[in-house]
């Protein structure tokens, strides 16, 4: 089949499609008018039930913090395909550390880049931390604070090389450390079996709304989290970079 | 008008279909997957949206207030992150498809 | 609907129909990045900070960089 029969046949299959699927949305309640019952008593019922006053994280973390372990589980599932794909092939070996760029000479890091680079790498940290601590009081969590962590590693690397980078770590305790996230949120949740609850039950004391120290097991698993996401993405992203920058064709 | 959200996420996920399935270069395609995803987040988002509603997000204004649904947005949060990292699982498989066969050609060779 | 949520929704979806129509990668992930930011103003203006943020980090730094490595890699090895 050649390519502009394949493409004929897309757009008669795809105008069919899309005249179905407007129609299935024309019997959707009009836009501004939601009418389910579960967000309603979540909104209502969440503040006074567990102590929290970011209902999204609530829902995410405490009432379906199952749906989140699996979401979790695919994130360490691909970031594990990653590194197994791009390991160093027979032909391809470690070479010098160093950006290049065929057929032109690299130019240097320019002095812009590395003051911005070191200037703004403190306050990405801490506040990737803030976003991850303060995931239960304010628009936020883990996977939001996590990656911004791992932006604020990756930061290092624009500002200098990949040497610097390699200074931070380690591969295998950033390993170590995505590993120590995801089984830290499975371990909160058998608290929650061995207080004699169910699995990933909120059963720690959920103190003041408002402060830092409420809603039970919610901080703790955000933390988890924050660890896995930030580690687990500067393994993915170094994993890229290891290809691109220090593996060599030996031909 | 009211359904102009719907028709968004509709032309969305149509146009990220077109360009994975007429592409010629992998990267296009994987590029082109992630605006078929966004198309679901668009969706989702629309339909849990209440109008003169605020975020459900009750640090300073009381839990009485009217807020938007909640439980699509924890959907759409974790997708977000968890589709970047499958599409990078898939530039690390384009990555290699390319050493083996030196071309990143979806086809095979030129039809 | 406000004007404000029907401009950002058009915006949205002249975004996508860019990226899908610029067939080279280097200039798409760089629209992959502004696309991810369009997403974030449509989700901010939907009630929805905690999606927004998510969309802009992963959007905006995440993907642009896996994408430019991974043809940085595929365009070194092509010449």
């Amino acid at each position: 089949m050649t390519l502009r029969t394949r493409r004929a046949v897309f757009l008669l299959a795809a105008a069919v499609f899309t005249g179905l699927l407007l129609w299935g949305f024309g019997g959707l309640p009009h836009f501004g008018t939601f009418q389910g019952a579960y967000g309603v008593i979540l909104d209502h019922g969440a503040v006074p039930e567990r102590h929290i006053t970011d209902v999204v994280t609530a829902v995410n973390f405490d009432y379906r913090g199952f749906d989140t372990l699996g979401e979790e589980f695919i994130f360490f599932a691909a970031v594990v395909g990653v590194t197994c794909i791009l390991r160093a092939q027979p032909d391809e070996a470690s070479g010098h550390i160093a950006d290049y760029a065929f057929g032109r000479a690299v130019p240097p890091t320019s002095d812009a880049v590395r003051v911005l680079g070191l200037g703004l790498t403190p306050p990405t940290v801490l506040f990737g931390l803030y976003v991850i601590a303060h995931g239960h009081l304010t628009p936020g969590g883990g996977f939001q604070g996590g990656v911004i962590l791992a932006t604020g590693v990756l930061l290092i690397y624009l500002a200098g090389e990949l040497d610097d980078l390699h200074g931070l770590y380690t591969v295998p305790a950033l390993e170590r450390a995505e590993a120590l996230g995801a089984a830290a949120y499975i371990a909160i949740g058998l608290a929650g079996l061995l207080a004699g609850s169910a699995f990933l039950q909120n059963v720690w004391p959920l103190g003041r709304v408002g402060h830092l120290l409420s809603a039970g097991t919610v901080a703790p698993i955000d933390l988890a989290v924050g660890l896995e996401i930030g580690a687990g993405l500067v393994l993915l992203l170094v994993t890229f970079l290891h290809q691109t920058i220090v593996l060599r064709r030996t031909r | 008008m009211t359904y102009l959200p719907y028709a968004v996420a509709a032309w969305l996920f149509a146009v990220g279909l077109y360009g994975v399935v007429t592409s010629r270069n992998m990267l296009h395609q994987i590029i082109s997957l992630s605006v078929a995803q966004a198309s679901t987040y668009v969706l989702l988002l629309s339909v849990g949206f209440r109008t003169h509603a605020t975020a459900p997000v009750f640090g300073d204004v009381p839990p009485t207030r009217t807020a938007v649904d909640p439980v699509v947005q924890a959907l759409s949060l974790t997708d977000v992150v968890v589709g970047a990292t499958v599409t990078a699982l898939l530039l690390a498989i384009a990555v290699q498809v390319h050493k083996r066969t030196g071309s990143l050609d979806p086809e095979g060779p030129a039809t | 609907m406000t004007v404000l949520e029907t401009i950002s929704l058009l915006l949205v979806a002249a975004g996508g129909t860019c990226v899908v129509a610029v067939r080279d990668p280097l200039r798409q992930a760089m629209l992959a990045g502004f696309f991810g930011i369009l997403l974030a103003i449509l989700f901010f203006i939907l009630q929805a900070p905690d999606v927004a943020l998510s969309e802009i980090v992963v959007g905006a730094v995440a993907m642009p960089l896996m994408i430019l490595v991974s043809l940085a890699k595929i365009r070194g090895g092509e010449r």
